[in-house]
């Protein structure tokens, strides 16, 4: 029976239905929720032999599970899920060397900012910032010791889209990895794996899990000999995620297809009003016919995701607008079914150096909104009520 | 107030808003904030949980520490730990330390630049003598797994102040109920919570606690950086572990010191290692450092094959790796919790094919006897 029902799920081409699918009847009780394997330990049959499982940092039935369907998504060869999206980034670092270099996008999320420039700098790993957009930057950007190409696209905050075909295929020619971190997008939306890239990694608090009530991270490789060397970090380092956890990611990962449809939908008509209003000097939205990474990502992606960032006229404006929204909150993290707004300088951002944030966009007038399930009708009257007035905060 | 006591009254375990014996489990990822430029006391989950938070609290209480850290596994804390240190510096580690760690640090951190020494640490002279320029700490596991050796936790943390070295001891194996190190000047304490903490092997989880604000600073930042943190299911189901430490530590030990004295006169073995025995060697300083011998008794068969027979005879320990839970568990270390380690560093260490490991559970310890005596009769 369990195999039937594992043949079934292999028949799914599509990804929403192949992520609705995940963990269906896979043990013998049929069970169309995969069981919580709340165990450290598991009884061996016999001195030497074992049932496939021994201890669970090692491999856990319900980590399995949502290890086997990311990577049945991402078209990977091995799926590994982390503590957090953090554990997932630095279990990927870990691979590299003292002496190697990495050429990694500018505007990135500021936690993976801070690992690379706080830890991983200590332990002689180098890191060039370079805007991933411009492939002549990327090229530029390498030296004989770049072992990695570190991407995110869109990317956080500023939703700039990188050609991931034209980074892999450069980075290929020289032996150069290249990771994606695919976030924002999710398998639903974009599959780098697919578009020529070697590793993808997530922060599955975000849209994956999709609820805002897991922390959780994942990684998807796409050869064998990789998928060998992330599993033996991730048993020997040990940054993984618990059962109840690991489930919490399948059960929102069923959902995943519906919530991005109209997490979309909902992103691009706040976009649009945005566009409208008189103390929005920019937004920033990969659908919108200004953004100048709508091409490339229509090529590569299925759609424009959820996240929407703009720029008001100053700080005393944004403050105002972060005040007084009522239904949307006032919150770090995305992805989830609630519309959070974030102020990215201060929150997710924070440690990046201020001259250097400045520089890159990311500035005191900035605001992330992520586009939650909510009415649209209520997210644009709660939108409209918190800007009005804005000019006596001129 | 006694120890025992302590463990279910640190002042930790009561929820403050509604005053629920239980803490409540926070899955939130996230925090809504009130005003633009006032953070409240929680933002990302990664970076606090308010049920993490209990459970920091309450092991940071416990072992005496200043702040406390969960962490997703055991290995995750001691990784989380290796981290504070930088490529050159060297450590000096106990020789029989827990497979995984030997693993970690001579496959992964020598890789990133940390060296690492192993010796004898029930020798003071030979963990001096190991100490070089670049040395920045100890790491003692005491008693150590599995041959129950014993480290005077009081010598080394005198010869770690002479030379202005951390310690870090893992305490997987006494939990602070039995012996708490930084009261004997100890730095770091580490815990797989996997084991007596937790105790029922239903969970993966690490705890690290800090003597002092400046280490705990460095492996906060790590934490939170690095990200290799416990979910609030695992944390909260670890607190309702802790709650009934000290009645299965005490039943625990009873098992264990009853298996031991009966294996020390069966013929067919060869020697026992339980700190409770009174030839055991360092038994003088591991009763005055801990208030007893804990669960765990080694033993060694007069060969690898009457070892594997009598592993495979048994029929109530469960045949697993882990250990500390409610229920027996029999391993073979050379093949299991200790087949991360070079075979030529398992021979030098007496970690051998001969040796078996129990964990003595909560069942009458009279069944766990009967069952051994069954299965050494086979052979």
């Amino acid at each position: 029976m369990p195999e039937e029902a594992g043949t079934k799920n292999v028949a799914a081409k599509k990804i929403a239905t192949k992520a609705v699918q995940i963990g269906v009847g896979s043990d013998y009780t049929g069970a169309i929720s995969p069981p919580i394997y709340q165990t450290a330990t598991f009884r061996h049959p016999a001195l030497g032999e074992s049932t496939g499982y021994d201890y669970s940092r090692t491999g856990n039935p319900t980590r399995k599970v949502l290890e086997e369907g990311i990577a049945l998504l991402d078209d990977g060869a091995g799926g590994f899920a982390y503590s957090s999206g953090m554990a997932a980034v630095t279990n990927l670092l870990l691979l590299f060397r003292p002496g190697d270099h990495l050429v990694v996008t500018e505007d990135l999320y500021g936690g993976t900012y801070r690992l690379l420039d706080a830890v991983f700098r200590r332990f002689g790993i180098k890191t060039s910032y370079v805007d991933t957009s411009d492939i002549y930057q990327v090229s530029q950007a390498l030296r004989e010791t770049t072992v990695a190409i570190l991407v995110e696209s869109p990317t956080n905050p500023l939703l700039k889209v990188a050609d991931i075909p034209a980074i892999s295929r450069m980075a290929r020619e020289r032996g150069i990895v290249t990771i994606a971190d695919n976030t924002f997008m999710t398998p639903y939306l974009q599959r780098p794996l697919d578009l020529g890239a070697d590793i993808v990694v997530y922060s599955a608090t975000k849209y994956l899990s999709g609820h805002n009530d897991t922390v959780a991270g994942l990684v998807v490789v796409k050869d064998e000999e990789t998928a060998e060397r992330v599993a033996f970090l991730q048993n020997s380092v040990g940054a993984v995620l618990g059962p109840q956890d690991s489930w919490l990611v399948i059960r929102g990962m069923k959902t995943l297809g519906v919530r991005l449809d109209r997490q979309s939908e909902n992103a691009r008509l706040i976009a649009e009003w945005l566009a409208d209003r008189e103390p929005v000097t920019r937004v920033f939205y990969p659908g919108l016919d200004s953004h100048p990474g709508k091409k490339v990502l229509r090529k590569q992606a299925k759609g424009f995701g959820a996240m929407v960032s703009f720029e008001v006229i100053n700080r005393g404006v944004a403050e105002k607008i972060l005040n007084s929204i009522k239904l949307v909150s006032f919150a770090e993290s995305l992805g989830g079914v609630e519309t959070l707004m974030t102020f990215p300088a201060f929150q997710t951002h924070a440690d990046i150096d201020p001259a250097e944030r400045e520089r890159m966009g990311i500035n005191d007038r900035l605001l992330r909104l992520s586009a939650g399930i909510e009415d649209i009708d209520d997210l644009l009257d709660d939108l409209r009520q918190a800007f009005d007035g804005w000019e006596a905060h001129l | 107030m006694k120890i025992g006591t302590r463990i279910l009254h640190t002042g930790n375990e009561i929820d403050r808003n509604t005053g629920a014996l239980s803490v409540p489990v926070y899955h939130a990822s996230t925090y809504r904030q009130e005003k633009a430029g006032e953070f409240g006391p929680y933002s990302y989950g990664r970076s606090g949980n308010p049920t993490r938070d209990a459970l920091e609290s309450i092991i940071t209480e416990l072992e005496g520490g200043i702040d406390g850290f969960a962490f997703s596994s055991g290995m995750a804390a001691l990784s989380s730990v290796f981290l504070i240190f930088s490529p050159g510096d060297h450590l000096v580690v106990t020789e029989d330390v827990y497979g995984g760690t030997y693993r970690v640090l001579t496959q992964l951190f020598n890789r990133l630049g940390i060296e690492a020494t192993f010796v004898d640490f029930t020798d003071p002279a030979k963990v001096k003598a190991a100490v070089r320029e670049n040395t920045k700490a100890l790491f003692a596991e005491t008693p150590s797994n599995p041959l129950l050796r014993i480290t005077d936790l009081q010598v080394l943390s005198e010869t770690a102040r002479e030379k202005g070295l951390l310690t870090i001891v893992d305490n997987t194996f006494m939990t602070p109920y039995l012996q708490r190190p930084i009261e004997m000047g100890i730095d770091i304490v580490i815990h797989s919570g996997t084991k007596y903490l937790g105790g029922h092997s239903d969970l993966i989880a690490g705890l690290v606690v800090a003597a002092d604000k400046e280490t705990a600073a460095r492996i906060g930042f790590i934490q939170n950086a690095f990200g290799a943190i416990l979910g609030p299911q695992d944390c909260w189901l670890l607190m309702r572990g802790i709650k009934t430490l000290k009645a299965r530590m005490d039943m625990h030990q009873q098992g264990a010191a009853k298996v031991a004295e009966w294996l020390s006169r069966q013929p067919e073995i060869r020697q026992v290692y339980f700190p409770g025995l009174p030839d055991h060697p360092g038994k003088d300083i591991h009763d005055r450092q801990a208030g007893g011998p804990g669960g765990i008794v080694s033993f060694r068969m007069k060969d690898g094959p009457a070892a594997r027979q009598v592993l495979e005879a048994l029929c109530l320990p469960a045949l697993a790796v882990s250990l500390g839970g409610v229920e027996s568990i029999i391993s073979y270390p050379v093949n299991m919790s200790h087949a991360g380690m070079h075979p030529a560093h398992r021979e030098r260490t007496g970690v051998t094919d001969d040796l078996v490991r129990l964990s003595v559970g909560l069942e009458d310890p009279d069944d766990l006897v009967a069952d051994l005596e069954a299965a050494i009769k086979k052979i």
